[in-house]
């Protein structure tokens, strides 16, 4: 039963992970990578390790995406500003 | 002078490379019953009256581990802060007032609080359920930023003295600092938890030490990540390049 459950989390990580790097818009990369944080601390959960799948679901799904989107933000932002004053 | 150093970094990651495979082989089999460091931690952990035992290997038997942790992460937070800071030709532009949805709004002020009180609880509780200062502050941290997407950049701002934040960083690592040389004035060691009594197993109270250090880790990450997301913040919304310079 529970190698099933391993079995499937690993297979649902390695499918976003592979997700991720397939899609090539970063913005919609921080969506696929905050999924990706939740399905690895399923896995960690599963794995007997629920004080990492903690801070993989705070820092992997939540801050790690909302930086990236703001660094995004920040360089379409100066590519507008950019083409605007020429 | 390119090869050499090439050659060097193949020799370097060769030896590296081999010594984890040689540790790997000699790792416990997975899913086995026998546990060696972990029945020694487990051990150690009660003999504290420390209910979670991750949190007794971090602020308790790796006190010191945990110390590098919180430093490593301060100094990061201060080279963004000194990287991301208004350059002398850039202008704050504040931004205009953002229309929110309104199920947006009402879904990110409905949770807002709920993810509040769950950070501090899983900081709180670090040394009786699984989590403790870093994930609890990072929860902490990410639910006050929900008032960003629920109203706009100045309602943050508002709620948000940048100020208190980065004097509350600084003040918890000095906090883990000061409780560790406490116990070098007791008499024992630096970060050694035999300050405090142990007092009575699995409550909020118990473990010595632990509980005061999980909570200054809590503390210093929950600011850190408030001023970290700031200073991102900031360049994205209101920081502008100055045109024509």
């Amino acid at each position: 039963m529970s190698d099933a459950v391993i079995t499937v989390s690993l297979l649902l990580v390695a499918g976003c992970a592979t997700a991720a790097v397939v899609q090539r818009d970063p913005a919609r990369q921080a969506l696929v990578l905050s999924v990706l944080g939740a399905v690895l601390a399923v896995l960690f959960t599963v794995l007997q390790a629920p004080d990492a799948g903690l801070s993989q679901l705070a820092v992997g799904s939540a801050l790690t995406p909302l930086l990236i989107m703001l660094c995004v933000r920040k360089v379409r932002r100066r590519g507008r500003t950019k083409d605007g004053a020429r | 002078m390119n090869r050499l150093r090439l050659w060097l970094l193949a020799v370097g990651g060769a030896g590296l490379a081999a010594l984890l495979v040689a540790a790997c082989l000699d790792l416990p089999a997975f899913g086995g019953r026998w546990h060696p460091y972990g029945d020694r931690a487990v051990q150690a952990s009660l003999d504290r009256h420390i209910a979670n035992t991750i949190a007794s290997v971090n602020f308790d038997q790796r006190a010191y581990d945990t110390l590098g942790e919180i430093s490593i992460l301060f100094a990061a937070v201060l080279g963004c802060v000194v990287l991301l800071r208004e350059a002398r030709d850039e202008h704050r532009a504040p931004p205009e007032p953002a229309e929110v949805a309104r199920p947006v709004r009402r879904y990110a002020l409905l949770v807002l609080p709920v993810a509040l009180v769950t950070g501090l609880y899983v900081i709180a509780h670090g040394q009786l359920s699984p989590g403790g200062g870093f994930q609890g502050g990072v929860v902490a941290a990410t639910a006050l930023h929900l008032l960003y997407l629920g109203a706009d950049y100045g309602a943050l701002e508002r709620v948000r003295p940048l100020g208190v934040y980065e004097a509350s960083d600084s003040l918890a690592v000095c906090a883990y600092l000061v409780l560790g040389l406490a116990g070098v004035l007791a008499g024992t060691a630096f970060l050694a938890n035999t300050l405090l009594p142990y007092g009575t197993f699995n409550t909020l109270s118990s473990g010595g030490t632990v509980p005061l250090l999980n909570a200054a880790v809590g503390m210093e990450v929950a600011s850190a990540v408030v001023v970290l997301l700031a200073h991102f913040l900031d360049q994205a919304v209101e920081i502008e390049e100055e045109h024509g310079s």
